[in-house]
């Protein structure tokens, strides 16, 4: 065998010490993936090397804008103007329903004034360009164009105009990843905006769906239900759409119900997406409630000076209206 | 000296070409198809230069920089490469001189083996099971093998590199 030289490429029996240099790379390479697997190297790898990954992530999401750009520049003018017609039309109708929110909104600053609650409604965003990139198929993730140079922190929300796009989850100086919400390791908590009903959508195993797997089989859900996020949790703020219930069926298990919503986010479509600056809270259980509300010797009965259960209403976007702490339905 | 660095640069940017390709998006409905360019692009030089070019340490180092850059697992495709990079290595003279439809058959066989291995690994972090439109990759990069060979042929003979 020590007479055999390497690289005279034998026709049928190859070298012994080609097969050990591939078990060595074998073994290498999985060494490399438990420990990856383990400890998460490969993002502290990647910030290292962000100096070299990230142009070409620019590179490779050259062709895509560059085909972006080409439709445009070669788009029918008819089109355009439809288009154009059409955006008009949407602003109108979002100014006018604006305007009459304008009034609600200043309403619900007061009531919260009187509160001594100071959340805003306003919103503290961000743009960010989408980075059109494959990062491998089947993964539910997506590159924006903002790092941490921009600000950017891990664990920001992701919006779009329609709903919840899912969160940052890795951060580098000048692009970042996010986690979209129909990842299988995603779970964002919703409330059910007909009911009030709290649970979790996951991701789905199975194509680009939400999977609810928890819903108690006494719960009144249906298709067509829309989920709101519920701010539980403290991760994503109240208030943001989510999803719309498809259809709900008995889990295997038989224990509970499992419901299947569509995200309401463009997932697949988004050029640009919104990153929410405010983090709605710390993480962890809300704080206990402080004494509210017009001072304790004018209130009539002390019963009276207790803000309302939150499962009274649900449906306002208010946040943390001083709920008592949660705990598992 | 010259000529053979313009011919180390064409080999490099082969490569390079292939990594960017393996990150460049298709439309939605055509994802499914898209080949595995890297591994096409390490077989036809492994084929074409041998092991003066293409050695499993080069494999190796281009796995872990599509690793680098897909962010999925570290030394996921530097392990798939080196398994393809060895077994055509291993076969390369008889690879080189099958008829095109043989060579084409055995490149299949090759991707599909890359996608079981993939499979494997996948399985060993706990994912799930793929769908189906997964194995369609495979066949597509088989059916664009014979192009891309006679391609870049074509352009070495013109370009008389080495």
């Amino acid at each position: 065998m020590a007479l055999a030289r390497e690289d005279s490429s034998p026709l049928f029996a190859g070298t012994v010490a080609g097969t050990l240099r591939l078990i060595l790379y074998l073994a290498f390479a999985m060494v490399l993936m438990v420990l990856d697997h383990r400890n998460g190297w490969m993002w502290r790898i990647r910030y290292t090397a962000s100096a070299v990954v990230e142009p070409v992530y620019r590179l490779a999401g050259l062709p895509a804008a560059g085909m972006r750009n080409l439709s445009v520049a070669f788009a029918d003018r008819q089109l355009l103007t439809e288009q154009n017609q059409r955006l008009r039309e949407d602003l109108l109708l979002a100014n006018a329903k604006l305007n009459r929110m304008a009034s609600v909104a200043e309403q619900n600053e007061r009531l919260k004034e009187l509160l001594a609650t100071q959340h805003s409604l306003e919103l503290n965003v961000q743009l960010a360009r989408v980075i059109d990139v494959d990062l491998g198929s089947y993964r539910h993730r997506m590159l924006v164009n903002l790092g941490e140079r921009d600000g950017v922190k891990k664990g920001q929300v992701v919006i779009d105009a329609h709903g919840v796009i899912g969160q940052v989850v890795e951060v580098l100086p000048r692009t970042s990843l996010v986690m979209l919400v129909t990842d299988p390791d995603h779970a964002i908590p919703v409330v059910v905006e007909r009911t009030g009903l709290r649970t979790v959508a996951y991701g789905s195993r199975d194509g680009d769906l939400l999977s609810l797997p928890n819903i108690s089989m006494a719960a009144d859900v249906r298709p067509g239900d829309k989920l709101l996020t519920s701010g539980l949790g403290g991760r994503f703020p109240p208030g943001f759409p989510v999803g719309e219930i498809r259809g709900v069926e008995p889990a295997a298990s038989g224990m509970f119900l499992e419901g299947r919503a569509h995200p309401t986010a463009d997932l697949d479509r988004s050029e640009d997406v919104l990153l929410l600056h405010d983090q709605a809270e710390p993480a962890g259980p809300p704080e206990p409630a402080t004494q509210a509300g017009p001072p304790a010797d004018l209130a009539p009965a002390p019963a009276a000076t207790t803000a309302p259960p939150r499962a009274a209403t649900p449906n306002t976007p208010v946040p943390n209206a001083p709920a008592p702490a949660s705990t598992a339905p | 000296m010259n000529k053979q660095r313009v011919g180390l640069l064409w080999f490099a940017g082969s490569l390079v070409f292939a990594l960017l390709s393996m990150l460049v998006p298709l439309p939605g409905a055509l994802q499914p198809f898209k080949p595995y360019w890297p591994a096409l692009f390490l077989l036809y030089w492994a084929l074409e230069a041998g092991d003066q070019r293409v050695s499993l340490g080069l494999a190796f180092c281009i796995g872990l920089c599509a690793d680098l850059l897909d962010g999925i697992l570290l030394g996921e495709q530097a392990m798939r490469l080196c398994a393809l990079v060895f077994i055509a290595l291993r076969f390369r003279s008889r690879l080189r001189f099958f008829p095109m439809w043989q060579q084409t058959l055995a490149v299949l066989a090759l991707l599909l083996n890359d996608r079981v291995v993939l499979l494997i690994v996948r399985a060993f972090a706990g994912e799930s099971f793929p769908p189906a439109t997964w194995w369609i990759s495979p066949f597509v990069g088989a059916a664009l093998w014979p192009f891309l060979f006679l391609l870049m042929d074509d352009l070495r003979l013109r370009l008389r590199l080495q």
